[in-house]
This record gives structure tokens, sequence and C-alpha cells, in this order.
């Protein structure tokens, strides 16, 4: 049979799954990682690692119950800082996930099948990390309850005009949400390990999950329409979380942040940086695993082209806050724009755009596309471009404002960091541990790529 | 229904192909009461079974629209009714303020109820079934497909239906006790 890419006259274009799989040997090949594989030196010091990270995330947690606040860098008039730089950063990483598992499945973009999986378990861990800073921030974090509409003896509701409010509805929907499209997509799979497993135990605890799944045809239909009704929930939600999040900016008058460009470029930006993420995890995870065969250079150049794209939409929300700080006429506007190309915190202005703009302009070249290292590397840059973009709208719009006699300085201070380094500790040790329980990627999404998967008609 | 010991008879095979003819026939026959097992989800294998249409999409459809209304009832009176607060003079039914949340609850209803539906009109969790009393069956979540006929469908009698199986070519035939 002729190679349908090869009609196109694309046959240089790398495969989805590279041939010679049979419905057995994806299963076993994937459950084998979970199953049979022994723990590898390599997993237990990257584990340790992060392990060790997590634990200066909660000695760092631990001393600021104590002290409040004041241990981190923050004071009037940056009072926001390094607790919100970070949220808005997680939470973007966050949303490739579900780009990829949702708004890619309408598309009916087969090749997601093999990323979506660890793409949607990064979601989930992004947004656990992002969710721990509001709630660090608020000062008196043992109230954060208070943030939910309850009945109580205070007599008191949230404000619903509040963009902070909106927040935490579009956040805790958002994290709910990935959970459950996550736990959905692992049922057939975790039935599939409950019935390779040899081990009584982990047989029982993988039955409980997968709660009696067998693979009837009436609960395929049930479960193929809901996962299709999931996915078009899940797209309009991710739009409107970056768009909330900016909403937390928009809604504000501060100088830089008071913009309608705002929700489309924060959402863009969110996906930019996901993809970054995805291929820093996807990279070492098929090197090591051996999985080259499911995450094939197609991936690597599809996640390459999106971040191009997406930073191209990135770039020209530079452009146009640029422009408009020219041409509102409005002094502070104007002020805000020399401040960042000129001001006390023009170098990280200065590698924001390298980070973000020229540097990955490199990804137009076809080689560098199909490398991983210069992937993993460019993803490297673009992550830290993302974050120094949240760095600058955050910091720089805050401690130069309206009133020459508010400015002031934000130095983040050894705490600040101990946070934010702490929350890539205990992500990566929630991907370690992910990918040692859990099948890393859909197996059985992987079996309806094959050929065979195919009913032909007689 | 009255209680028998054999549950049904189960035919395996090998590629979802075979699969989809032989559930066709099946329904064709007079087989009302049967099922099949594949790992991966196949289109025409609902419709080969006379399973046509489900009610997931009405289920989500209902949580959207109760997440929606509930959403909004729950601005609406603690903005007016509970908790008026007078911010810049603004009327205390700000309705532009309250999509955002408003539209949050109609996800998260939606999501819910599409998740809680699809297990519940499953009939899932269930830990124990007939079907897994196969040893072969283990293969229905790895590379093999099954058909199923229940021994409540009218038309089945343990030599018969053996015999119309064996008219399909599966791999091996095999009694579900139940």
């Amino acid at each position: 049979m002729a190679d349908p890419t090869e009609i196109e006259g694309q046959s240089q274009r790398a495969p989805v799954i590279e041939p010679g799989y049979t419905f057995a040997t994806i299963t076993d090949k994937i459950s084998s990682i979970v199953l049979t594989r022994p723990v590898s030196n390599g997993w237990l010091f990257g584990f340790g690692l992060s392990f060790l990270i997590t634990m200066v995330l909660l000695y760092a947690m631990g001393y600021l119950f104590v002290r409040g606040v004041g241990i981190w860098g923050i004071n009037i008039p940056v009072g926001w800082g390094f607790a919100i730089v970070n949220f808005v950063w997680w939470i973007g990483i966050g949303h490739a996930g579900t780009l990829i598992s949702a708004i890619l499945l309408l598309l009916r973009q087969s090749w997601r099948n093999s990323i979506n999986r660890f793409a949607e378990a990064m979601t989930i861990f992004a947004v656990a990390c992002a969710g721990m800073f509001p709630v660090l921030h608020l000062g008196r974090p043992w109230l954060a309850y208070w943030l939910f509409p309850y009945p109580n003896t205070m007599n008191y509701w949230p404000q619903f005009r509040s963009p902070l409010v909106w927040d935490v509805f579009a956040v805790s929907t958002y994290a709910t949400t990935s959970i459950l499209f996550w736990y959905v997509g692992l049922i057939p799979d975790l039935a599939t390990l409950r019935d390779r497993t040899e081990n009584r135990a982990t047989q029982k605890i993988y039955g409980i999950l997968a709660m009696g799944w067998r693979g009837s045809a009436r609960h395929w239909s049930r479960y193929e329409t809901a996962y299709l009704l999931l996915a078009g929930l899940a797209t309009p939600l991710v739009l409107s979380v970056h768009t909330v999040v900016s909403f937390d900016f928009a809604i504000g008058i501060v100088p830089g942040w008071h913009t309608t460009i705002f929700p489309p470029y924060f959402v863009a930006g969110a996906i930019y940086s996901g993809f970054a993420m995805v291929l820093m995890l996807a990279i070492p995870i098929r090197k090591f695993y051996g999985l080259e065969d499911f995450i094939t250079e197609r991936h690597l150049q599809n996640s390459a082209k999106v971040m191009l794209a997406t930073g191209l939409i990135v770039a020209y929300g530079y452009g146009i806050e640029g422009f408009m700080g020219w041409y509102s006429g409005n002094r502070t506007d104007a002020y805000l724009l020399w401040n960042r190309l000129h001001g006390p915190y023009h170098v990280w202005y200065l590698s924001l755009l390298a980070c973000n703009i020229f540097i990955p302009q490199l990804l137009w070249i076809r080689k560098l596309r199909t490398s991983p290292l210069g992937l993993f590397l460019i993803s490297g840059v673009i992550l830290t471009g993302m974050w120094l973009e949240r760095f600058i709208i955050v910091v720089v719009s805050l401690h130069r404002d309206f009133l020459t006699s508010s400015w002031g300085m934000y130095y983040p201070t050894l705490w600040d960091w101990a946070t934010y380094i702490g929350t890539i500790g205990f992500f990566l040790a929630c991907m370690f541990l992910f990918l040692r329980v859990l099948p890393g990627i859909s197996i059985f999404e992987m079996r309806t790529l094959l050929p065979e998967a195919e009913v032909k008609s007689e | 229904m009255k209680r028998t010991p054999i549950y049904g008879l189960m035919a395996e095979f090998d590629n979802p192909t075979d699969l989809v003819v032989a559930a066709r026939k099946t329904h064709e026959a007079g087989y009302k009461r049967i099922d099949a097992y594949s790992p991966f989800p196949i289109e025409e294998l609902s419709e080969a079974i006379g399973f046509h249409r489900n009610n997931v999409p009405l289920v989500v459809l209902i949580g959207g629209i109760v997440g929606c209304l509930s959403g909004f009832a729950l601005q609406w009176w603690i903005a007016t009714v509970s908790y008026p607060v007078n911010v810049g003079g603004r009327p205390y039914l700000s309705t532009p303020a309250f999509i955002v949340v408003t539209f949050e609850m109609t996800i998260l209803f939606a999501v819910l109820s599409a998740v809680l539906g699809m297990l519940a009109l499953n009939g899932l969790p269930m830990p124990y079934h007939p079907v897994f009393n196969v040893p072969r069956f283990a293969f229905a979540t790895k590379d093999r497909f099954f058909l199923i006929v229940f021994s409540s469908d009218p038309k089945y009698s343990s030599s018969g239906t053996r015999s119309f199986l064996e008219g399909l070519n599966p791999r091996s035939i095999s009694e579900v006790p139940s």
C-alpha cells in the first residue's frame, strides 16, 4: 500500500509512530515501563534531587507561616512580587497540556495521542504549583477558604465584581477539569495495567482505580461521547483561565496593565511556555525510556512550529504595548516604555526580548527543529523568557506608577528564590512519580493509530 | 430475570474487522442481548450491536444549564439580597461582572456531569462482572476482541448459539459462568 503521506509529496515527514508495531507490542512497551522495568539509578537520582528541592519548598513555606510575607521582598509599591510572577508562569505552562489533549483532539490531530497523557499530568502538577502562590501570598494562608462563597457566621460573602474572585473560580474549575479529564483518559489504561500486572497488590490498586472497566462497546460509545464533550468544554475553559488571569492585571489602572491586548497575548504566551515545558519533558523521557518510536521527530517538529507561531503572537503583543505607549500620548504609558528600556530593570527587559523574540527565531531552521538537544535548550530559553515577561509585567509596572513620591524598588530575597525553585522541585518530583506508577503515554489511543485499528469494509 | 448458571457465550477474535462483521451478523440473526469488547474504541462496533445513541450529551446539557443558572443566581442573591455592597454607585446587580463566574460554573457543572454521567450510565464502578471469569478475557484490554451473547437473550440456546458463533470463525469460544 502506498504511504498516503507520499501522495501529498511530503515523504520526508516523520511518522507519528514508527512502523512494525502491533496492539500487543504497543501495550507491552508502554506498560512495561510501569510494571516490569526495575527502578534505575537515574530515576532514583532524579527523583531524589527533586525531592530534596521539594523539601526546600516545604522549609520556605514553614518559615513563611511562622514569620509572614515579610520574609519576601514584597513591599509597597511592589506588593505582588514573585508570588504572582510564579503563579502566572506556572498556570501558563499548564495550558499546553490542555491544548494538546483537548484542542488538538477536536482538530483531529492524531499525533497528540503519544504526548497528551504526560502533557495532562504536566498540567495538573503545574496548576498545583500555581495554586500554591496566591494562597501563600495571602498573608494568612490558613484562611484561604474565605475565598469561596459559603454560609458563615461573619455574614460575609466574596466580592464577585473583583477579578481576584473570578480567578478563584477559574483556577479551581480548571484544576478540577484537568484532573477529571486526565482520569477519564486513564481508565482504559488502568484496566490494561490491572490485567497485565502479576503482583496481587498492584492488581488490586489498578483494579480499584479502573473501576471495573471492561471495554464494552456500549461503554466505549458513552466514553467517547463524554471524552469529546470534555474536550469541547475544556477548550473554552483553558482560554478563559488565562484571560481571567490577565484580567487580574487588565482590570486595574496601573500603567502597562490596563490594556485590551492582555487576554489574547496572555493566552498565546501561556501556550508558548507550555509547549516549551512539554518539549523539556518529552525530550529526556523519550531518550531515557527508549520511546523514540512513539514520540518521533514529527512531534518535536510540530511542537516547535506551535512555539514559533505563538512566539510571534507574543512578539506582536510586545509590539502593540510599545506602540500604544507612544501612540496613546499618555505620559505614564510613555514613561513605562522608557522605564522598561532604560530604567533599573532594563537588563531584565532586554533579556526578555532576547529570550522570547530573538533567540526563538532560530526555530525557522529546519535542522534545529529536528535536533532534540537544540530544542531542549531553546525551550529552556523560552521558559526563562516567559518567566521574565511576567516579572516585567508585575514589577516594572508597579515599581514606578503615577506618583513619583511613591516609587520604589523590588529586590527578591533568598526566600523568594527558595519558594520558586522549590516548586520546580515539587513539579519534577511529581513527574518522576507519575512516570513510574502510571502509563506516561496513552496506550489505548496509541492502539488506534495503527492501520489494523481501522475496520475494513468488505 | 431467571438466574442461570451460564451468563453467556463468548467468542474471541483477533482483529477489529472480524469482530464488527461478527457483531453485525449476530445482531442481524436476531440476537438482541449481546455485547462486544475491544481494547480501544471502535465507532462501528456500537452500531453493529444495535446501540445507536447514548444519553451522555443530554446529561451534560442539563448539567451545564444547572451550573449556569445556579452560578448566576448565587451572585445575584449575594450581590442584591444577602450582602449588597455599594461600589462607586454602581448597580448591585452588575451583570457584566458576573459573566466570568457564571461561565466557569457552567463549565464546572457540565464537566462533572459528563464524567459522573458517563460512569453512572455505564454502571461503573463495578469491580466484579461475570465476563472476568473467562481467563482469556484479560486480553480484552490488550489485543483481543470479544463478542458475547447473553444467556438472557430469548433466542439463546446453549447448543444453537454455540454453533451459530462457530459459523463466525472465532479463534475460540468460551462459556461465561455467572
